[in-house]
C-alpha cells in the first residue's frame, strides 16, 4: 500500500487547480438558502424606514390574519430571550456602548433596523405579511454627520450623554517606540495638512446572508451565511444564554463575505429565537436590498493629517486624528477596525515620530465593522496620498520621495515607529520590477509631452507602495489591544486506514480555496498524493475548535496550525515505524511519505503504517494505536505582506472621465503555496479598492434613508468596468513561520485605492488641483477641473464632509457617456453641483 | 393558480404556480435546481442567468408562467454524461471562480456570448458579461477563460500560465 507514486517533488508554490470547483460550477454547491427542512417555516423582517425615534406601538393583527402567517414577534415577544448583541472589541475601559437588541424595543436608530419578525408558511406569505404591520413612531433628531456629532449637538443615544464612543490613543514618544511628534512639527521645515474622507462602503458579497435553524434535535443546528461558524457558536450561546454544548454550527458554501459575514447578525439571534421558541426549523433570507441597507458597512472615516519633513522629504514626523463613525452600534468588532490602521500609518517608512488619535463617533446610520482591510485600507490611502503631496512640495518624483524613506532591505527586521516588528521585505526589489513592467519612464514621458502640448486628455501615474499587518493574530497582542479573544487557530490530521488522510481546519473559507491549498500543504508534510487529502471545515461538530477567516490569517495562521499537526502525525508514527522495522528511532528519517532506516533499504510507507496502526495488532509498548493529531497554532508575529502598485490613468479634463488604462502590481507575500490563488486574491483585491477610488458609497438623505439602496444606485463593478491587470510578485520569505508565508487577501484592496487616486490627481496637478474626494466620479473631477480655472476651492478642499457630492450613475469609467438616470438623486442643487451626474457625463463643459 | 409545462434540463416538468412566481423561485423551490441562484431584487447581478430555448435570460425577470412550453437550461443541465461543458471545464482550468455565487450565471451568460459572437475581442468579452456581476475573481480570469473557448482560440492548457 504505498502511496508516493504520482506526487511532483514538491506541491507548494504549484498551480493546482481547486478542489472546490467541481461542485461550483456544476450548481451542486450547499449554499445555506437552498436547504429545506421538514415543517421548515419562512421568516421575513419588518424594519423601521425612520432612522431615529421611539417606537410608540406596534399593530400585528393584520399580519397575524393574513394567509400562511403563523407568529409575529416583536421586540418585546423576546426581549429577555434576545439578549444584546455582541461586541468583542471594547477598545477603551470606558468606552461608551448602547444596549444592541436584535429587534428593536423602545426605539430605532437606523432605518432598516428590525422591529418585528413575521413567520410563515411560505416566504411569500411572510413577505406579503411585512407591509401589513402598523408600526407608529415618535421622531427623534437624526444625527448624520460623524464630525458634527464628535462636537456634542443632537444625540444618537441620548442615554450615553454623548456621541463619542470611545477615544483611543497611540504616542511614539509615550509608547517608547519613536520622539514626541509635537516637536517634530514644530520643528519641521516642510508642514503638510491634509484631510481625507473614507467613503461609506457596503462589503456587497454575492451570496446574501441567509440562515437556517433546526432546533429539533438534542443540539439546535444553524446553518449561516457566515465566515466565523466557531466563533459564532460561542456568541450565540453567550448572547441568548444558551447552553454552547447545546449548539451546533455550520457554515456550508459560503458565497463571499470581505468582512461582511465577520459578525453575529440580528437576522442570526432572531431565527435562533424564534425556532426554538415554535419548535419547528426556521429559514431566514434576506433580500440584496436588505443586505444593503442593514448588513454592515465599511470604511465611513474622516483623516486629518499633519506631517513635518525636511527641505529634502525626509519625514521627521506623522500625526494623524481620525473620526471613525460606528453607525448606530458597535458590532462584533466595529470599535477596533480604525484601530487596526493605527500601526500602518508609518506604512514602509522610517518615522521617528508618530501619533494617533481616533475618536469613535455614533450616528443614526447602519453599523460599520470589518470591510476587506479593514483600517488598513484607509490609513494606506492616507500615507500614500500625502507621501505624493510631500512630493510635490520638494519637487520630486513621487517615487524618489518613497525610496528616501523606506526601510532599507538590509536593516530588516526593522522596529516600527508604530511599535511592529517588520521580519522581512524588499521594497526596492519590487517597485524595481514594478517600474519595469509598467515602463514608468516612458508614462512619464508621455506625461511630460501631453502636458507641454496641453492635451485635453491628461496622463497620471499613480503610485502606492503599500505594506500591510496581517495573519490575526498573536493572542498576547489582541490581549493587548483589548480584544476578547485569541488569534490562534487549530487543526487536526487524521491517518485513515487506508492511507487517505482528513485534514480538519478551523478557518472557514468561502471563496478562498482552502481545500486546494491546505491539501498541497498537507500533501508535501505527509508525502501523500494531493488527492488523497480531504479538507473539511465550516462545522463545529466535525472541526469544533476554530476562529474563522479573516484579516488574511488563515494561510498564515491556520495554515501553520495544519503543519503542525502533520508533524505531529510524523512524530507519533516514528516510534511505530521504528517498531514494525525492528530499528532504532534514532536510525530513522522520514522522507517522501516512508520512514526508512538510514544506511538500509528497509523502510515503510506511511499510508502501510496508518493500516497497521487502525489493526494494531503489533504495537509497541504503550504506545496508542492511532496517528491522529491535532495542534493549536499561535503565531509570534503578524504578517507584513507589502508590494508596488502602479496605475496609470488618463483623465478627460473636457468631461471629468478618469480611464484606467494600466495597472501593474508586484505583490511579496513571502512563499507562495498556490500562484492560481493568489493571483485571484489580487486581482479580486484590485477591484474593490479601485471600486472605492471610482464607483461605490453609500449614501444618506438629510433623513437617514440609505439612497443607494439596491444594485441599481450602489455600483458594484462590472467587467466593462474594469481593466486587464499586469500582475507579478517578489518573494521575501517571513521568517515568523515555518512556511514562510504572509497574507494576501486584503493585499490588493488595501494597495490599489490610493494607486488609482494618486494617478487621477498626477494627471491634474499642473492644474493646481492636490485631491479629489472618493470616489473620483466623472463629475467630482470634472469639478474640480472648473473651479480651478475660476479659482475657486476645490469640493475636496472642503471640510464639511455632508456637503460629499454628487454620486455618478455612470458606471462605465472606460467608456463615453451612459445614462445618467440622475433625476431622484437627493443631493441634485447642493454647492458643489454646478450640474447633475447625467449631464457632467455627458460632457457639459 | 395557472398549470405550466416546462422542460428543464431535458425534462418535463407539468406544475401549478402563482401568476406572480418568477422563473427563478420555480426553478428552485419546485423543481428543484438550486445550482441556479438568487443575487438580487432588481435584476443587476446575472446569478440567476439560465437559457431560455437557447438564449440567456435572467430567471429573476421572467415569470414562470412565460416560460410555460418552453425549454430551459440551468447549469445543471450543462454537462452530459457526466462530461463537463467545455466552458465549464474552462471556467475551472482559468480558475474563473472563488466563492462560485455568481459562477453558474457566469458560465450561462459566457456560453450565450460566444453564441452570439464566437471569437469577441477582450473588450466586447468584457462587454457581454456587463450583467453579470463577480465580487470575487476581478473578471480577469473569467475573461480569460471565455477567450479560451472563442473560435481560433489557444487551448485552455496553453493559456494555463499563473502569471499574466
Ligand atoms: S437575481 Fe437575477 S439578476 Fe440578480
Ligand atoms: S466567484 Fe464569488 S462572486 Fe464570483
Amino acid at each position: 500500500m504505498t502511496v508516493t507514486e504520482d506526487r511532483p517533488a514538491a506541491e507548494i508554490g504549484q498551480a493546482r487547480r481547486r478542489k472546490e470547483d467541481q461542485r461550483l460550477i456544476t450548481g451542486r454547491t450547499k449554499w445555506t438558502d437552498n436547504l429545506t427542512l421538514p415543517g421548515m417555516l419562512h421568516l421575513a423582517m419588518v424594519r423601521s424606514p425612520v432612522a431615529h425615534g421611539t417606537i410608540t406601538s406596534i399593530d400585528v393583527e393584520e399580519a397575524k390574519a393574513s394567509p400562511g402567517v403563523i407568529a409575529v414577534i416583536t421586540g418585546r415577544d423576546i426581549a429577555d430571550e434576545q439578549g444584546s448583541l455582541p461586541c468583542a472589541w471594547p477598545i477603551t475601559e470606558d468606552q461608551l456602548a448602547p444596549p444592541h437588541p436584535s429587534i428593536a424595543v423602545d426605539t430605532v436608530n437606523f432605518a432598516g433596523e428590525i422591529v418585528a419578525c413575521i413567520v410563515a408558511r411560505t416566504a411569500a406569505q411572510a413577505k406579503d405579511a411585512v407591509e401589513l404591520v402598523d408600526v407608529e413612531y415618535d421622531d427623534l433628531p437624526v444625527v448624520l454627520d460623524m464630525a458634527a456629532a464628535a462636537e456634542g449637538g443632537d444625540l444618537t443615544h441620548p442615554d450615553l450623554g454623548t456621541n463619542v464612543s470611545a477615544t483611543w490613543v497611540f504616542d511614539s514618544a509615550e509608547a517608547g517606540t519613536g520622539t514626541n511628534v509635537e516637536d517634530a512639527i514644530q520643528a519641521g521645515e516642510i508642514i503638510i495638512e491634509r484631510t481625507y474622507r473614507q467613503q461609506r462602503l457596503i462589503p456587497a458579497f454575492m451570496e446574501p446572508r441567509s440562515i437556517v435553524v433546526d432546533p429539533t434535535g438534542e443540539q439546535t443546528t444553524m446553518w449561516s451565511a457566515t465566515q466565523i461558524p466557531h466563533i459564532l457558536k460561542l456568541m450565540l450561546a453567550l448572547t441568548c444564554g444558551i447552553s454552547e454544548s447545546k449548539l451546533r454550527v455550520i457554515a456550508p458554501d459560503v458565497g463571499g463575505g470581505f468582512g461582511g459575514k465577520l459578525q453575529v447578525t440580528p437576522e442570526e439571534v432572531i431565527t435562533l429565537v424564534v425556532s426554538r421558541r415554535l419548535g419547528r426549523p426556521c429559514k431566514y433570507t434576506e433580500t440584496r436590498s436588505e443586505s444593503i441597507l442593514a448588513a454592515h458597512h465599511g470604511r465611513d472615516q474622516i483623516q486629518h493629517l499633519t506631517l513635518s519633513a525636511n527641505r529634502d522629504g525626509t519625514v521627521t514626523g506623522l500625526k494623524v486624528e481620525l473620526l471613525a463613525d460606528m453607525g448606530a452600534y458597535l458590532g462584533l468588532v466595529t470599535p477596533g477596525v480604525p484601530i487596526l490602521g493605527a500601526f500602518m500609518y508609518n506604512s514602509i517608512y522610517k518615522f521617528p515620530a508618530y501619533r494617533f488619535v481616533c475618536k469613535n463617533i455614533f450616528t443614526n446610520k447602519a453599523w460599520t465593522d470589518a470591510y476587506r482591510g479593514a483600517g488598513r485600507p484607509e490609513a494606506t490611502f492616507a500615507i500614500e496620498r500625502i507621501m505624493d503631496e510631500l512630493a510635490a512640495e520638494v519637487g520630486v518624483d513621487p517615487m524618489e520621495i518613497r525610496e528616501r524613506n523606506w526601510i532599507k532591505p538590509e536593516e530588516f527586521p526593522f522596529s516600527t515607529v508604530a511599535g511592529m516588528e517588520y521580519d522581512t521585505g524588499n521594497y526596492e526589489a519590487a517597485t524595481d520590477k514594478a517600474k519595469q513592467l509598467f515602463g514608468y519612464d516612458e508614462l512619464r514621458a508621455e506625461q511630460q509631452r501631453r502636458r507641454e502640448s496641453g492635451d485635453p486628455v491628461q496622463l497620471g501615474i499613480g503610485v502606492s507602495t503599500f505594506t500591510e499587518m496581517c495573519g490575526l493574530a498573536p493572542s498576547r497582542v489582541l490581549g493587548a489591544l483589548s480584544y476578547a479573544a485569541g488569534g490562534w487557530e487549530h487543526a487536526t490530521v487524521r491517518m485513515l486506514p487506508s492511507g487517505k488522510v482528513e485534514v480538519l481546519t478551523g478557518t472557514s473559507p468561502h471563496g478562498q480555496g482552502h481545500e486546494t491549498a491546505w491539501s498541497q500543504i498537507v500533501a508535501d508534510r505527509l508525502g501523500v498524493p494531493f488527492d488523497d487529502v480531504e479538507v473539511l471545515h465550516g462545522d463545529t461538530q466535525i472541526a469544533a475548535r476554530g476562529l474563522d477567516s479573516y484579516g488574511s490569517r488563515s494561510l498564515v495562521v491556520g495554515g501553520m496550525a495544519v503543519v503542525a499537526a502533520a508533524d505531529k502525525v510524523i512524530e507519533k508514527a516514528k516510534p511505530i515505524a521504528a517498531h514494525l522495522l525492528e530499528a532504532d528511532v534514532d536510525d530513522l528519517e522520514f522522507e517522501a511519505g516512508k520512514f526508512g532506516v538510514r544506511g538500509t533499504d528497509a523502510s515503510i510507507g506511511i499510508g502501510e503504517l496508518a493500516f497497521a496502526v487502525f489493526s494494531a495488532h503489533n504495537m509497541p509498548e504503550g504506545v496508542e494505536p492511532s496517528l491522529d493529531a491535532e495542534a493549536t497554532y499561535d503565531p509570534v508575529n503578524f504578517s507584513f505582506p507589502h508590494g508596488t502598485h502602479l496605475c496609470a490613468v488618463e483623465v478627460d479634463t473636457e468631461t471629468g472621465e478618469a480611464k484606467i488604462r494600466d495597472y501593474t502590481c508586484v505583490d511579496d507575500v513571502g512563499k507562495v503555496i498556490n500562484p492560481l490563488i493568489v493571483e485571484g486574491q489580487v486581482h479580486g483585491g484590485l477591484v474593490q479598492g479601485i471600486a472605492q477610488a471610482l464607483f461605490e458609497e453609500a449614501l444618506y438623505d438629510d433623513s437617514g434613508t440609505l439612497v443607494t439602496g439596491s444594485f441599481v444606485d450602489y455600483l458594484v463593478p462590472s467587467a466593462a468596468d474594469m481593466p486587464h491587470f499586469t500582475t507579478d510578485r517578489t518573494e521575501s520569505p517571513s521568517t515568523t513561520n515555518a512556511l514562510g508565508v504572509k497574507g494576501v487577501g486584503e493585499a490588493g484592496t488595501i494597495a490599489s485605492t490610493p494607486a488609482v487616486v494618486n494617478a487621477i490627481v498626477d494627471a491634474l496637478r499642473h492644474l493646481g488641483i492636490n485631491d479629489i474626494e472618493m470616489p473620483c466620479t466623472p463629475h467630482r473631477v470634472w469639478s474640480a477641473i472648473q473651479s480651478r480655472s475660476s479659482g475657486e476651492e476645490t469640493p475636496a478642499q472642503s471640510q464639511n464632509v455632508a456637503d460629499s457630492g454628487l454620486p455618478s450613475h455612470n458606471v462605465t469609467v472606460s467608456e463615453g457617456p451612459a445614462d445618467g438616470g440622475d433625476g431622484a438623486d437627493p443631493n441634485v442643487g447642493r454647492a458643489d453641483s454646478t450640474s447633475t451626474g447625467s449631464e457632467t457625463n455627458g460632457g457639459a463643459a | 393558480m395557472t398549470q405550466i409545462s416546462i422542460n428543464v434540463d431535458g425534462v418535463n416538468y407539468s406544475d401549478d404556480v402563482e401568476p406572480r412566481t418568477l422563473l427563478v423561485h420555480y426553478l428552485r423551490e419546485q423543481v428543484g435546481k438550486t445550482g441556479t441562484v438568487i443575487g438580487c431584487d432588481t435584476s443587476n447581478c446575472g446569478s440567476c442567468t439560465v437559457h431560455l430555448d437557447g438564449q440567456s435570460v435572467k430567471s429573476c425577470s421572467v415569470f414562470a408562467v412565460q416560460a410555460d412550453g418552453h425549454e430551459v437550461t440551468t447549469i445543471e443541465g450543462l454537462a452530459v454524461d457526466g462530461q463537463l461543458h467545455p466552458m465549464q471545464q474552462a471556467f475551472h482550468e482559468n480558475h474563473a471562480l472563488q466563492c462560485g455565487y455568481c459562477t453558474p450565471g457566469m458560465i450561462m451568460q459566457s456560453i450565450d456570448l460566444l453564441n452570439e459572437n464566437p471569437s469577441p475581442s477582450e473588450e466586447e468579452v468584457r462587454d457581454g458579461l456587463e450583467g453579470n456581476l463577480c465580487r470575487c475573481t476581478g473578471y480577469q480570469n473569467i475573461v480569460k477563460a471565455v477567450l479560451s473557448q472563442a473560435e481560433g482560440a489557444r487551448t485552455p492548457s496553453e493559456a494555463q500560465g499563473a502569471q499574466s
